[in-house]
């Protein structure tokens, strides 16, 4: 099985969707607007495009602090995930959650969380609940080489696979868990070796390409759907921002060389996946072209109806707590 | 009707809302032997699908509970409170927190069996009576049954409600034994008790003890003593802590003007320190004495036999409470 043309299309249209829309997120903090933390996804945006490509509406994820590529790979409005980082009430989450809060349940997002790999758990009781009520949805978790050492991920391989769960462990290794790099926090070479302790396969793919990840998870997904059980993908990444907008403010000192962050940026995911689609006569280059300008078009609108958008009213603030009321 | 346990009426309720319900499953540690008594038979009844052992893995399991219940399904998680810590960051950081974070996005109907050891000589390690840490995290229901029938009443509440509920079971009270009604004797054929709906144990008119939990039973018995000397006493069980029933307590303290709280917790930040600031703040004027909080040390577990009794609450302290109350 291969992609078609509409889908490598729609996953370029996705991956321009996440950049745009983070660049949009760094001149709103840059003016003063945005108030919160936020986590660029620059950079990564292959892995989560690549990954959800091979997913269906009714797939669940969930992700992490570096939250808005996930779900805008998945589907989600970007009207709403914009209107959501700026606090407002027509926010996903009503101004409740934030940048690292996104969620959209009608697509299977099962939310963005603050805590580093506290999400691994949640996907791995999903896929539990499609295993006992007999569903054919899988799970998909992104988290970072820094959850990897989390208890929780561990707990949670384990789990999947001791019950052959339909879940795959999406690792997004960009090297660093804040400023603390993977050869000073991972006893081993690549996340992925882990698979081997839980008795699922590790698979480590290159994270720049989508269509890499896409095949990946393609496979993963599939072993899922027939019982097979998890999956663990280490998709090699790196994020060209800072860890959180801001931070370059506050350290004192630098932990990735210029050269490094140079270097990464020549395997930028969007040409990458830009001239795949055009050497293999996918699409043309003013194909490509008409795609940024009708994205960028999209952001703007996201930014102008997130300012738009009212924030929520005092009277708001106990609303959302119960779902069988007090 | 039947006189029937604590943790008798724990499993049945467990049960019933698994015959009920197929979407209802219980997942914990040591179930299918049984090792904390109330899932004796579940694996043969309901399959190994809908009874999970799990590892040793409580931040793991508890996230899986969660997580499933995203997806339509309602866990009933056996643990012990002395557990709860090694799953803190999915108890609080998504537990408490998923469904109002996600504006309303999530329902979360996972049902927390939490089994209350203490005064056993178990030491610091297995005697945790830690329900007002989780008062003090907005987002998560909390059940007290100090008896066998509250306990199958909010338990089957706790399993159809599409929050997360933790239910603490006490340990002094899981072996004491009540009349339970029979499903056939009762109206509606089952038996279902409200949350945040206090229980007025007795009545009286001199003095107010709202027991939580285990300390229900203390207050009973310190109000049999002193009933000898003509004092009226009302005793008042909350059976959840959230919500709170505080409008029941406050028209008692009303008509008593005085009130003690009993409860095993450690006393700084506790269910009974809440109380009795809620009925200063909103009852001052009905008043006639200071309020008297009988609770725990303010002290870790000791295992020695010969200091862990002066720990808890025992009848004899809330007698004195009383006395001071009364003055």
């Amino acid at each position: 099985m291969a992609l078609d043309k509409q889908q490598l299309v729609e996953m370029y249209r996705r991956m321009c969707r996440i950049r745009y829309f983070e660049e949009a997120v760094i001149e709103i903090h840059s003016s003063g607007e945005l108030i919160g933390p936020a986590h660029p996804y620059i950079g990564e945006e292959a892995v989560a495009v690549g990954a959800c490509a091979a997913l269906r509406d009714t797939d669940r994820i969930a992700g992490n602090h570096r939250s808005h590529g996930h779900p805008i790979a998945k589907g989600g409005d970007v009207n709403r995930a914009m209107a959501e980082i700026l606090g407002k009430s027509d926010g996903y989450c009503k101004g409740k959650g934030g940048s690292m809060h996104l969620a959209d349940f009608s697509i299977g997002i099962l939310g963005e969380s603050g805590i580093v790999a506290s999400s691994v758990p949640i996907a791995t009781g999903a896929a539990l609940a499609a295993k006992l009520s007999k569903q054919d949805f899988v799970s998909l978790v992104f988290f970072g080489d820094g959850a990897s050492n989390q208890g929780a991920c561990h707990e949670s391989m384990n789990m999947a696979s001791l019950w052959d769960l339909p879940v795959i462990f999406m690792c997004e290794n960009n090297g660093y868990a804040i400023t603390t790099s993977y050869k000073n926090s991972v006893s081993v070479d690549h996340v992925s070796d882990r698979a081997s302790a839980y008795g699922m396969p590790g698979v480590l793919i290159d994270g720049q390409d989508a269509i890499a990840v896409w095949e990946a998870t393609n496979e993963a997904v599939r072993r899922a759907r027939a019982g097979e059980g998890p999956t663990l993908i280490e998709a090699m990444t790196y994020r060209f921002e800072d860890h959180s907008l801001g931070l370059d403010k506050i350290r004192k000192s630098e932990y990735r060389t210029q050269e490094e962050v140079d270097e990464a940026m020549t395997r930028d995911p969007l040409p990458i996946h830009r001239s795949a689609m055009i050497n293999q006569g996918f699409a043309t280059d003013d194909e490509c072209d008409e795609i940024e300008a009708t994205v960028h078009t999209e952001i703007e609108g996201a930014v102008e109806f997130a300012r738009n958008s009212p924030y929520p009213k005092p009277e708001d603030l106990y609303e959302d707590m119960w779902a069988t009321p007090v | 009707m039947a006189t029937k346990t604590y943790i008798q009426a724990i499993a049945e309720a467990t049960i019933e809302e698994m015959e009920r319900d197929k979407s209802v499953f219980t997942m914990g540690e040591d179930l299918r032997h049984s090792v904390y008594g109330a899932t004796a038979g579940l694996v043969e009844r309901f399959g190994e699908d809908r009874v999970l052992d799990t590892p040793l893995s409580e931040n793991g399991f508890f996230g899986a509970a969660l997580g499933a219940s995203l997806c339509g399904m309602r866990p009933i998680v056996e643990t012990v409170t002395s557990f709860l810590w090694v799953g803190m960051d999915q108890l609080i950081s998504q537990a408490a927190k998923m469904r109002y974070m996600f504006g309303g996005q999530a329902e979360l109907p996972v049902t927390f069996r939490v089994r209350m050891f203490y005064a056993r000589g178990a030491s610091a390690h297995h005697s945790d009576r830690n329900y007002p840490v989780f008062m003090n995290t907005p987002g998560l229901k909390i059940i007290c049954p100090s008896n066998a029938y509250d306990a199958k009443g909010l338990m089957k509440t706790a399993v159809r409600d599409n929050d997360v509920c933790l239910l603490f079971e006490d340990g002094i009270a899981i072996s004491s034994r009540m009349e339970v009604p029979d499903n056939a004797d009762l109206p509606n054929g089952e038996l279902l008790v409200p949350f945040g709906v206090a229980n007025i144990v007795q009545p009286g008119s001199d003095v107010t003890i709202v027991g939580i939990a285990g300390g229900v039973q203390h207050a009973i018995d310190a109000a049999k003593v002193l009933e000898a000397e003509g004092v009226s006493a009302e005793i008042i069980d909350p059976r959840t802590l959230v919500p709170l029933d505080k409008e029941t307590i406050l028209k008692s303290v009303a008509k008593t003007g005085r009130l003690v709280v009993v409860d095993p917790a450690h006393k700084m930040c506790s269910a009974g320190s809440e109380i009795a600031s809620i009925v200063a703040q909103e009852g001052f004027w009905d008043l006639q004495a200071p309020i008297q909080v009988v609770a725990s040390e303010q002290v870790n577990v000791p295992y020695s036999p010969a200091l862990e009794p002066l720990i808890y609450p025992t009848p004899s302290k809330v007698v004195a409470a009383i006395r001071e109350v009364l003055d």
